[in-house]
């Protein structure tokens, strides 16, 4: 038989939603798959959000600057999803993970969910976000796991492009017009308290960075916060002092927005289950 | 861009970590995995497709299913970049024939090119059309691509097409540092990026300021 599509579309045939709901709503079964789980809902969601802006970005090179950067992340997500699935293997693929879990299922960043604002709260999410990213999966490339290790060798390149985009805008923004500043030193203040939880590590994280699969988040601490200073500074935005931090994401608890943002991105499936192209 | 790009301001300012050498990185991009450090080589070049001496096999054997099968697939262009090949691009990591089976291996450029489907889909098509039709078509991410595979002959397919190749050496460095780009056109280094992300995810644009033209540049990957 000839494979035609390595990443095959397929869903369940229609009218088989009791078990693809019992499948789906299983949040996890084993460390590892719970990680795979957590980073491929950060770059979905992310990836997801900034395809919204496809048609309405300030200018046509951003527009698809934008829709790159989703793009990339919705690859990520892609191969991470794969690999969950595989660990899981408890039926699910790629795309029930995606389509077919509701809100409390997903384990990505709260940041990650949050509205896109203005296009400077846009940026600055991709830039706090990516400053993370890119250090993440240089790190990764080392894991003892061979697929996260290969996934991160694929990650890491186009992380480091999405932060050097992505800064260069904060700087644009920030040392730019009176209202351009405004709106980026709005957008730090409002990003910032959602920061804090890419640090956090769980029982389930720590028995995987014990074994050498998992990084320590905490060993990208110090790399995060030169970055993100060195960049507010150069752009003459206020660095908001540490303080209480948002927390909730990893184990479900969202905000109301991620249920909005998959009601539209999971419309097509949840109206026609089983749709295929 | 065009007002943003013209004030715009470029990287070189940028804090060091934004221009390269992150310090805990070791051994260039591939890192301290012994695996990623020597990647294959790019499979080229193919067997022409007619080996001489297999017509009168009623079986064809492991060694010429495989030239066969090597000579189709080598045809597979980029959908998006219909001068080069797959294996120009360095997209096709292999081809094996075993037990009259044919295995074709494929690595993507970027995690999310919509290009990929397409190419997997002209693989099975060139195959057919070559009488295999049992084969399957793999897809790896380790190593992970990079433009330092690209073929000289692709390279220079892309700048007689329009599009400026990607500098020879990947990597942090070429990534962040400043780039000298030639035009495809008229070869004059005196260019500028008009915009980071282009027409497909492997791809920026830029404009000559000797003759004018705006063009795509091949990112360095």
């Amino acid at each position: 038989m000839v494979q035609v599509d390595p990443f095959p579309v397929r869903f369940a045939p229609a009218g088989d939603d009791k078990a693809d709901a019992a499948t789906v709503t299983t949040p996890t079964n084993s460390p590892l798959a719970l990680y795979a789980l957590r980073r491929a809902d950060d770059a979905l969601i992310l990836g997801h959000r900034l395809s919204e802006w496809c048609g309405h970005a300030p200018m046509l090179e951003e527009e698809m600057a934008l829709a790159n950067i989703g793009l990339d992340l919705i690859g990520q997500a892609r191969s991470l999803y794969q690999y969950a699935a595989e660990l899981r293997a408890d039926g699910s693929d790629e795309d029930k993970l995606a389509y077919l879990r509701d809100a409390p299922a997903y384990r990505n960043l709260l940041l990650v969910e949050l509205p896109n604002g203005d296009f400077a709260r846009t940026i600055l999410r991709v830039f706090f976000y990516s400053a993370f990213a890119d250090p993440f999966w240089q790190a990764m490339m080392r894991s003892a796991d061979e697929r996260l290790a290969a996934i991160a060798a694929k990650s890491e390149k186009e992380s480091a492009y999405h932060l050097r985009h992505s800064a260069e805008w904060v700087i644009r923004l920030g040392d730019g017009t009176e209202e351009s500043h405004r709106r980026a030193q709005e957008a730090v203040d409002y990003l910032w308290p959602y920061t804090g939880e890419m640090f956090e590590a769980d029982a389930s994280d720590r028995e995987l960075i014990a074994a050498g699969i998992a990084v320590d988040p905490e060993s990208l601490r110090d790399a995060w916060a030169k970055t993100v200073s060195d960049v507010l500074a150069e752009a003459t935005l206020v660095q908001p002092a540490a303080g209480w931090m948002q927390s909730g994401g990893r184990s479900g608890r969202h905000s109301e927005h991620l249920g909005h943002l998959l009601a539209e991105m999971q419309f097509l499936q949840r109206a026609y289950p089983g749709a295929t192209w | 861009m065009s007002g943003a790009g013209a004030g715009g301001r470029d990287v070189g300012h940028l804090p060091s970590p934004l221009r390269g050498g992150w310090p805990e990185r070791s051994g260039g991009s591939g890192g301290g995995r012994d695996s990623v450090a020597s990647p294959p080589t790019t499979p080229t070049p193919f067997p022409s497709p007619k080996g001489g001496g297999e017509s009168g096999a009623a079986t064809p054997g492991p060694d010429t299913l495989k030239q066969r099968a090597l000579a189709a697939v080598s045809e597979v262009c980029d959908p998006e970049i219909p001068v080069l090949t797959i294996a120009d691009l360095g997209v096709l990591r292999g081809v094996e024939a075993v037990d009259g089976r044919v295995e074709v291996t494929i690595t993507p450029t970027y995690s999310g090119c919509p290009a990929m489907n397409m190419m997997a889909l002209e693989i099975e098509l060139a195959l057919a059309r070559a009488g295999i039709s049992d084969a399957t078509i793999r897809t790896v991410l380790h190593p992970a691509w990079t433009t330092d595979w690209m073929s000289e002959e692709g390279r220079r397919k892309l700048r007689d097409y329009g599009i400026a190749p990607p500098s020879p050496a990947s990597g942090r460095r070429a990534l962040f540092g400043r780039e000298v780009v030639a035009c495809p056109r008229c070869g004059s280094e005196d260019t500028e990026r008009l915009a980071e992300f282009g027409s497909t995810s492997c791809k920026a644009l830029w404009r000559c300021r000797s003759c004018r033209e705006p063009f795509d540049y091949f990112k360095c990957h």
